[in-house]
């Protein structure tokens, strides 16, 4: 494995092994509480400061850890950033926080924050794990927005609860709905899919042309 | 990582110093922010008090306690709570009755005004539910189903009727769409309603306002 440095760590997480697209992980999360842009964020932002602070633990303590138990290490860790967030949001936006209810302690069992502390933090220093733990955060938020937002706009005819199309705007309500989750990542999905076919069809192409000019 | 196995007292102690931390962590973020969350809880019950009972200006919390309804600031547990609505002179205008009961989804919890005197509703404000988006939670997102709780009257009790049918003035309309949420919403004010009846004083006789509560805190 060649050399990483910290900004191709945190690139990585946002676009191209973004966690929702590519990787398709933390679909809990992503599929219940995007029924708005606002909730996407705030649980985007609680998401990427759990990660974030447990990223830092994590390959802090990296050499003192016993694998044996590494995974209940990291629950701890992870477990006691999210009560952290969840108390902090209940005490500066209630609003916020009733809305997201449930979800909020199961940032918990959100199967990509556990994964990047086994697969990253726990094997890297402290700098390249925050920035790889940023990128993934970053890349969930950002995936948890354009959801949200596309929902918000289609079921709801408004972004951050301001209307956009004015009253005679009939909105599709499915979308906010659980089954208008499935739909758009369905289609965002197959948007990513497509595009990453087309790059290898056109590098494929590219190496072709160079090899017959040669 | 270390590569010979570690003995399992180094196994139990990690694990215990984590929790340990752990632990000092959780009391201090909650230590820290309970005054908040208690604070704004007790805004928000004060506003709804306030919407549903239009012109108070100050409230006091009425428990109803070994048959009587008194005024008091501390509740033991299951002992039923109203509030008491009263202007600026103290005068009694009338009480915040809270209700829950099941919605379409999940529990619907409520506030509404009601005059004794008058034997009216004079407003409701749902205060948790988790009722469909876009549909459901029209019970307190459309005004115009919320408005209808003004001055509604509760004798014998509400009746939810099909939308643009309701003619007496205990009946209301249903919101399309919406008709088990809009019928729970009016189930529970009906049973918050014929539990208290049995309850509250006879008009005239309600608890005076205490000056040491109801102030703006």
């Amino acid at each position: 494995m060649k050399k990483s440095d910290s900004y191709e760590e945190f690139i990585k997480g946002i676009w191209r092994d973004n966690p929702v697209f590519v990787q398709v992980l933390g679909m809990c999360p992503m599929l219940a509480v995007t029924n708005s842009a606002i909730n996407a964020i705030a649980m985007g932002m609680a998401t990427f400061f759990v990660l974030v602070g447990s990223s830092f633990l994590v390959s802090s303590f990296r050499h003192w850890i016993p694998k044996q138990v590494r995974i209940s290490c990291f629950i701890i860790i992870i477990a006691t950033f999210v009560t952290v967030a969840d108390y902090t949001l209940l005490a500066l936006v209630p609003k916020v926080h009733k809305e997201l209810g449930a979800f909020i302690p199961l940032i918990v069992a959100n199967c990509m924050i556990l994964g990047r502390q086994e697969a990253f933090s726990s094997r890297y220093p402290v700098r390249l794990a925050v920035m790889d733990a940023m990128g993934m955060a970053g890349g969930f938020l950002l995936a948890m927005f354009s959801l949200g937002a596309i929902r918000e706009i289609l079921g709801d005819g408004a972004l951050f609860g301001i209307s956009l199309f004015g009253e005679n705007f009939e909105p599709w309500i499915i979308m906010i709905l659980p089954p208008g989750g499935f739909l758009t990542l369905g289609v965002i999905l197959l948007f990513f899919n497509w595009f990453k076919f087309k790059k290898d069809e056109f590098l494929a192409e590219v190496a072709e042309a160079e090899r017959s000019s040669r | 990582m270390n590569t010979k196995a570690p003995g399992s007292m180094r196994l139990v102690l990690t694990l215990a110093i984590a929790g340990l931390l752990s632990g000092v962590a959780i009391i201090g973020i909650y230590e820290s922010t309970l005054p908040t969350i208690t604070a704004n809880k007790a805004r928000e019950l004060r506003e709804a008090v306030f919407k549903v009972l239009p012109g108070v200006s100050r409230m006091q919390q009425l428990v109803y306690r070994n048959g009587e309804l008194i005024a008091s600031e501390e509740t033991a547990k299951d002992e039923p709570v109203v509030y008491g609505g009263y202007d600026e002179r103290g005068e009694f205008l009338g009480y915040a009755i809270p209700g829950a009961g099941p919605g379409f989804q999940d529990t619907i919890g409520l506030l509404f005004g009601f005059t004794p005197e008058r034997q009216l509703v004079l407003g409701m404000e749902v205060l948790e539910s988790r009722e469909t988006p876009g549909l459901g939670d029209k019970i307190y997102k459309d005004e115009e189903f919320v408005g209808s709780f003004n001055e509604l009257s509760i004798q014998p009790e509400i009746v939810a009727v099909k939308k643009g049918t309701s003619s007496r003035p205990n009946e209301i309309d249903a919101i399309t769409g919406a008709t088990i949420s809009s019928k729970a919403v009016v189930r529970i004010i009906n049973e918050a309603h014929a539990d208290w009846l049995q309850r509250l004083p006879p008009p005239g006789s309600e608890p005076t306002l205490r000056d040491s509560t109801g102030d703006d805190t």
